[in-house]
């Protein structure tokens, strides 16, 4: 089945404030013990959410005016830390299709494009304004847009950025790999007899 | 001929093609893999029907849920005992070689490929873990990556990459006595900063790295990840040849010469072109330890807790935010702060010198009462050096509990956590929030002997003040 084309994602917005949150914190390791992906949505930064006994904390993921969205707003240098791609598995099993922070760590974020998800940068400034824009208007749509690399939400217009070639694999459906590299075996082959190493 | 770095040399010898996104498909010549990060790749290769295509170029080994202290399956945890048996299922089913308990080669991955002489000079290696960039010690480029591209690897051994910048880090001079290799990374990240590597390969030089051992180069090498740094190198030099020669997996008789020759051409030229440069004096670096929730977080031992109205504005509310969860007070001394636990380990520094330093500061001292020390070697097969060199016993009589090989405290995916608001001397690598096992738990990350005085003091001290010897 040809990937979807992904030129722009629509949804509600939640702000997660924090610069250098990283990928413990969105999945914290304790969980990764599985042998499948299934079911990490659930534990989204768990421990900033929840306290020791399973109380729910004072938390924009807790909030039940946020519950539904579908696109979150963060600092600098998201997803740092481990390369787990549980992290961004766990955003996208809790509903996430997009990302909008500061910058990003590379590790999440090749994750991240390779499953889709279009992870895009925009300066403090925009997105000071853009926070206190979703603060006040949980409820209404505010969309991704890849191709015109722009946030837009209510009479807000926001330019954001991504790497050239993430964000024409995204356009392109070309977002995951695989079959792309799969498609030249004989030149892989070639490659691997000219190293002198096994 | 434009003279090259290591780098340039090893991607585009490594290089398939272009792809339509603009990235390279590079070849990974090493690819290694751990319970945690691989069993969904299998399964999607199980899902496709697709095949391992050099099963000879993957090799796996257990270490994040091994727990250290229970060696006969099952474990007591019915998760980390399905982990290790799902492993052991997909590398039977798919012909990978496996460094499992029972070889009595297993441990963390990042420590197992060097001991086998897996990690060699000019490669590509590539396993799902950010501390990848361990190996990059023996002038490999090797990197982190996620489970999908552990899937691509398995399938094709090719995966998509953007080339990466090369930033040269030189360290000049002479070391002050008590700082290790892991000051050296400690410093440089709370330098350039945990996102100043993004988009970088780091090659470190100068001539403290020219005199450190191969596993002082691995313990910079391994932390480049925490500075944003996707992989970090050191040219290949004798040093690293000598490591190399003997170990199971090293070439032999006539093949050696020609792989050093080999080796020694994918050093970095001179005269080659970086993206930038940094200089570093070796005096101006203490025993640093860190005081907050990143690795950059991180001071002097002499110096105090930063305070949020001294910093740079846009790093005030997370120094906030740190000296909250961290329950610390600006502008009090770092030394003096009470620790509950001391963790020796991690790939960072579980490694057997590692070991011997700290043993060799720790005869005849006893761990503070009401400190939870535990030792953790880096593999087996290091665990079984020290036991022949009777580091085991020097740990146990100063109060330390000796563990089996595993990730153990650096991330607590197996019984090995921190309880409630504890605080440790940690000489692994991540002191994020909850890293430990505990949502309130604590870490300060240091250099093993730094761990061995705070665990003999009960509190963050300089060690060349408990160690006189």
């Amino acid at each position: 089945m040809p990937l979807a084309k992904i030129n722009q994602v629509s949804g509600t917005a939640v702000y997660v404030p924090g610069d250098d949150i990283d990928t413990d914190r969105i999945i914290p390791a304790r969980f990764m013990k599985c042998v499948t992906f299934d079911g990490l949505g659930e534990y989204l930064f768990h421990d900033v959410r929840f306290d020791e006994q399973g109380r729910k904390k004072d938390h924009s993921l807790n909030d039940d005016k946020f519950v539904d969205s579908s696109i979150m707003l963060s600092g600098k240098n998201f997803g740092c830390g481990s390369s787990r791609e549980h992290a961004p598995q766990s955003l996208y099993r809790a509903g996430f299709r997009a990302i909008i922070a500061g910058n990003f760590a590379e590790i999440f974020f090749g994750n991240s494009i390779n499953l889709g998800i279009p992870c895009v940068g925009m300066d403090a400034e925009d997105r000071a304004s853009l926070a206190q824009w979703v603060e006040a208007n949980a409820e209404t749509q505010v969309t991704v847009d890849v191709d015109l690399l722009q946030v837009r939400a209510g009479n807000l217009t926001l330019p954001c950025e991504m790497r050239a070639g993430a964000r024409d694999s995204l356009l392109n459906g070309a977002w995951d790999p695989l079959d792309e590299l799969l498609s030249v075996s004989s030149e892989v082959d070639q490659v691997a007899k000219q190293l002198n190493y096994v | 001929m434009t003279p090259k770095n290591l780098f340039q040399k090893v991607w585009e010898a490594h290089s398939v093609k272009a792809l339509s996104n603009g990235q390279t498909q590079l070849f990974v010549g090493r690819h290694l893999i751990h319970e945690v990060t691989s069993p969904q790749a299998f399964g999607m290769l199980r899902e496709k029907g697709l095949p391992v295509r050099y099963p000879e170029r993957t090799f796996a080994t257990v270490d994040h849920i091994v727990p250290t202290n229970e060696s006969s399956e099952p474990y007591s945890d019915p998760l980390a005992d399905a982990m290790i048996k799902e492993l052991r299922k997909n590398c039977e089913d798919f012909g990978v070689t496996f460094f499992d308990v029972s070889t009595g080669k297993q441990g963390i991955v990042h420590v197992v490929g060097p001991e086998q002489g897996l990690t060699q000079p000019g490669m590509t290696i590539a396993c799902g873990d950010s501390h990848t960039s361990t190996h990059g010690a023996f002038g490999a480029i090797a990197f982190g990556i996620g489970t999908s591209q552990v899937r691509d690897l398995l399938a094709t051994q090719t995966m998509a990459l953007g080339k990466l910048k090369v930033r040269r880090i030189e360290v000049n001079g002479d070391l002050a006595p008590g700082v290790y290799a892991k000051d050296v990374i400690l410093h440089i990240i709370r330098k350039l900063g945990v996102n100043g590597g993004t988009g970088y390969a780091y090659e470190y030089a100068g001539d403290v790295f020219d005199r450190f051992t191969m596993e002082e180069r691995m313990t910079v090498c391994n932390m480049s990840i925490e500075g944003g740094a996707r992989a970090g190198y050191v040219n290949p030099d004798e040093t690293t040849f000598e490591y190399i020669k003997g170990r199971p997996y090293a070439p032999k008789g006539d093949d050696w010469e020609k792989a050093v020759e080999n080796w020694r051409s994918f050093a970095s030229d001179e005269g080659c072109d970086y993206d930038d440069i940094i200089s570093i004096r070796a005096q101006e670096i203490p025993p640093t330890v860190t005081w907050g929730i990143n690795p950059g977080q991180a001071i002097g031992v002499d110096e105090s807790i930063p305070s949020p109205d001294k910093v740079a504005e846009d790093e005030k509310a997370g120094t906030v935010e740190a000296l909250e969860y961290m329950k610390l007070t600006p502008g009090i001394p770092l030394e003096g702060t009470p620790i509950d636990v001391a963790f020796v380990g991690s790939c960072t520094n579980g490694r057997i010198s590692d070991l011997e330093e700290v043993a060799k500061h720790l005869n005849g001292q006893k761990v503070k009462d009401g400190v939870h020390a535990i030792v953790v070697p880096g593999s087996q097969i290091v665990s079984q050096m020290a036991v022949e060199k009777g580091l085991d016993k020097v740990f146990i009589n100063a109060g330390f509990e000796w563990r089996a090989a595993g990730c153990s405290m650096c991330l607590a995916m197996n019984p090995d956590k921190l309880i409630g608001d504890q605080l440790c001397a940690s000489s692994s690598n991540r002191n994020f929030k909850g890293r430990q096992g505990s949502p309130t738990g604590r870490t300060m990350l240091m250099s093993p002997v730094m761990v061995a005085a705070a665990a003999i003091t009960g509190q963050i001290t300089d060690a060349r003040k408990v160690f006189q010897n």
